[in-house]
């Protein structure tokens, strides 16, 4: 994913490092608040089969639908300078879809769960697709073209599935959502690789990213360059589609049930706040999706801590408020420079004072 | 503003959404809904949307000058929780008790207020993660200031509550009941201060500086800057006024329901976006008008009011309609505008051909 040139390098090391400190300094926490909090156990779950357990792990597996999602709401944030808020009410729609199918049959066997995969990717990018439509054709900000889905699309979800929330019991869906028999490691944290990996090829081998970033610097110069920025948008919105099918696929198998109510709840607001954690610009533009994963690992790993702190469910929200403001003055370009100028003085002062010596 | 056009692009989505209400408004009334015939309807929506009445005038002022404040709503709930626990804490019969909890509202809309404010304007972050983060954290206060509902009843504080029972009435829109006697219609005092709070901002953005200066910042940053603005201080001054109001919505909440609990106005600022834009107020800023927003939110309280009084009285079918509605209302806005953009293209072209 990095550029290969130096400069690149270095504005990249640039914008992630704000999230590194922050990452660094919450490990650092944990470890002196509590060494044992990164010991990794293998333990043996309720079949009988042997996985690898510890904070670090639960971390790591129960970010991941935010990570996934996060990746995609970088590209729409690149792309069309807002953001999708509706990703969360999307995840419920396509959840439901994938319970839909699954729930057809007498039995949930491989074949019916391909299909459910198929039909529930189809469904968020559809869906997607109508957000995009209203972005990319209409020009509507996104934040306002997605509040429609925002304030209605859970209600969809509650109309496909029927019934409150329907149970899916089969080894399968234990798999895709927890682990794997015979693979220690949790499934969803397969798919946050399989989503960078398949992400990075294609930033690797197409001009998408270049494309991309043109068309959220300026759309006009964009153009009259030959790039469509109408299907840009619309491919960030299919691409963000096809990762908020992944995330909402994650959050049905782990709990093994669909609650239109609770799925991916709130989703929406954690997502952005990675990508603005990752140091990308809301305002559209370059992006760098590592930021965005790491971001969405800082979130995770905050609640976490909050959680073995003892911190009350309900309080979680302010102390993670407070740390996020933190973290964003940070990396406000008012502090950025300030220090940067400090830093400029302390080394004319150093350079000045050896001359002295010098001399 | 382009002063040869007969209507700006304000006035005319304005005068939409006026239209719209008017129509609807109608429509219930000729359909028979039920209740719909008396002016006590009227005025019921105006007591029971009073909070999102202003904080949409907050949020329309926000996005006006390019911003946007998604704190509101938590700010309300926290507003009200606070107050709700010092009244029950402070003796019953005192009136000055009021005062001072209408004093904390306050100074807790303006603290969220002057702190965002100054994150995004003088730390130049982003505003949506600002008051996403003041969301969190007056939402995350809520809780850890009681988790329990907290009921401010008659036995608590039984000045407040003598207070907020204090309705104007208004006995010739009133209704002639079954038995002969005349029923005044009602009209809360939190409906009256949201009507203030309309009259002032409309007032404030057209006619006070600050307000002009608002929506020169939302209209172009840089020109606004060229033209000697403070842009810092006027998008500073534009948090701070939200604030301010969500303070005052929380306190016109706690009069019209008096209980503090967590879920108090939940996802109110997206109804408030909602009604803004439906008013006409651009996200992307420097259009809109607060009279617009007014009505705007009485359009969405009047379609959640014909959906609940029907037979479809179900909050699947709220969310439904309230979703349709905002994306008619998108649609037409964009094509609207677009079509008359394309039309003065076309004019400015011809225009300059003739002169050529």
């Amino acid at each position: 994913m990095n550029s290969k040139s130096k400069n690149g390098k270095k504005s990249a090391l640039g914008q992630l490092l704000i999230p590194l400190t922050a990452l660094a300094i919450l490990l650092l926490f944990n470890l002196i608040r509590d060494p044992n909090f990164f010991a990794i156990k293998v333990a043996v779950n309720n079949d009988g089969n042997s996985v690898l357990s510890g904070n670090l792990i639960t971390i790591i597996d129960n970010a991941s639908a935010l990570a996934i999602i996060a990746m995609g709401m970088t590209l729409v944030t690149a792309a069309c300078g807002g953001q999708d808020i509706s990703v969360g009410a999307v995840g419920a729609i396509a959840g439901s879809f994938f319970v839909k199918v699954l729930k057809s049959g007498e039995e949930i066997t491989a074949g019916s769960v391909i299909l459910g995969v198929l039909v529930c990717i189809l469904a968020a990018v559809a869906f997607m697709m109508f957000n995009g439509t209203l972005v990319a054709v209409f020009r509507i900000q996104p934040m306002i073209a997605t509040l429609i889905l925002f304030s209605c699309g859970r209600s969809i979800a509650y109309w496909i599935t029927g019934s409150a929330t329907p149970q899916l019991n089969s080894p399968i869906i234990r798999a895709m959502g927890m682990t794997i028999p015979g693979i220690p490691i949790p499934t969803p944290i397969f798919a946050v690789v399989l989503v960078g990996i398949i992400l990075s090829l294609v930033f690797r081998f197409t001009n998408l990213r270049l494309y991309t970033q043109s068309v959220g610097i300026n759309q006009g110069a964009a153009r009259l360059n030959g790039i469509n920025p109408t299907v840009i948008k619309l491919l960030s919105f299919v691409l963000l589609g096809v990762c908020v099918a992944v995330a909402s696929m994650i959050g049905v198998c782990r709990m093994a049930q669909l609650s239109h109510k609770t799925l991916l709840v709130d989703v929406e607001m954690d997502a952005i706040l990675a990508v603005a954690i990752g140091g990308n610009n809301l305002g559209g533009g370059k992006f760098r999706i590592a930021g965005s994963i790491m971001g969405a690992y800082i979130i995770q790993m905050l609640t976490t801590t909050l959680y073995a702190m003892n911190v009350a469910t309900v309080n979680v929200k302010a102390y993670k408020a407070i740390v996020i403001i933190v973290i964003v003055v940070a990396g406000s370009p008012v502090i950025k420079s300030k220090i940067a100028a400090l830093s400029n003085k302390m080394k004319s002062g150093r350079q000045l004072s050896t001359a002295k010596g010098v001399r | 503003m382009k002063r040869r056009e007969p209507l700006n692009n304000t006035q005319l989505l304005t005068t939409i959404a006026v239209c719209i209400f008017a129509v609807m408004y109608i429509a219930a009334i000729v359909t028979g809904v039920q209740g719909f015939e008396k002016f006590q309807m009227f005025f019921d929506l105006l007591n029971d949307n009073a909070y999102l009445i202003i904080i949409s005038c907050a949020l329309s002022i926000v996005m006006i000058g390019g911003g946007i404040n998604i704190s509101v709503g938590g700010v309300i709930s926290l507003t009200v929780m606070a107050c709700s626990i010092f009244l029950n804490n402070s003796a019953p019969q005192n009136a000055l008790g009021i005062i001072v909890t209408l004093l904390l509202a306050l100074g807790i809309g303006l603290a969220f207020g002057v702190g965002q404010g100054f994150l995004i304007s003088y730390l130049e972050i982003q505003p949506f993660i600002v008051t996403l983060a003041g969301m969190f954290l007056s939402r995350g206060l809520t809780t850890m200031l009681s988790v329990e509902p907290v009921k401010v009843s008659a036995q608590t504080h039984a000045a407040f509550y003598a207070f907020r029972s204090n309705k104007i009435e208004i006995p010739f829109l009133g209704y002639i009941a079954q038995n002969g006697n005349t029923i005044p219609a009602k009209l809360e005092i939190g409906a009256v201060v949201a009507l203030l709070v309309v009259v002032l901002s409309f007032l404030m953005l057209r006619y006070i500086k600050l307000g002009r200066n608002i929506y020169a910042l939302g209209g172009n940053q840089q020109s606004a800057l060229m033209l000697g603005i403070n842009v810092k201080r006027t998008r500073f001054m534009s948090y701070v006024i939200s604030g301010l109001l969500s303070g005052i919505a929380g306190f016109v909440f706690l009069m019209h329901k008096p209980t503090g609990n967590a879920s108090v106005a939940m996802r109110s600022e997206m109804d408030a976006i909602a009604a803004s834009i439906i008013g006409g107020t651009l996200l992307t800023g420097g259009v809109g008008n607060v009279i617009g927003t007014f009505f705007g939110t009485m359009i969405l309280a009047t379609i959640q009011k014909i959906i609940g009084m029907s037979k479809l009285n179900d909050s699947w079918w709220q969310d439904m309609a309230s979703g349709a509605l905002l994306g008619v209302f998108i649609l037409l806005q964009s094509v609207i505008l677009s079509a008359r953009d394309k039309a003065k293209a076309k004019k400015a072209g011809a225009v300059s051909i003739a002169k050529g």
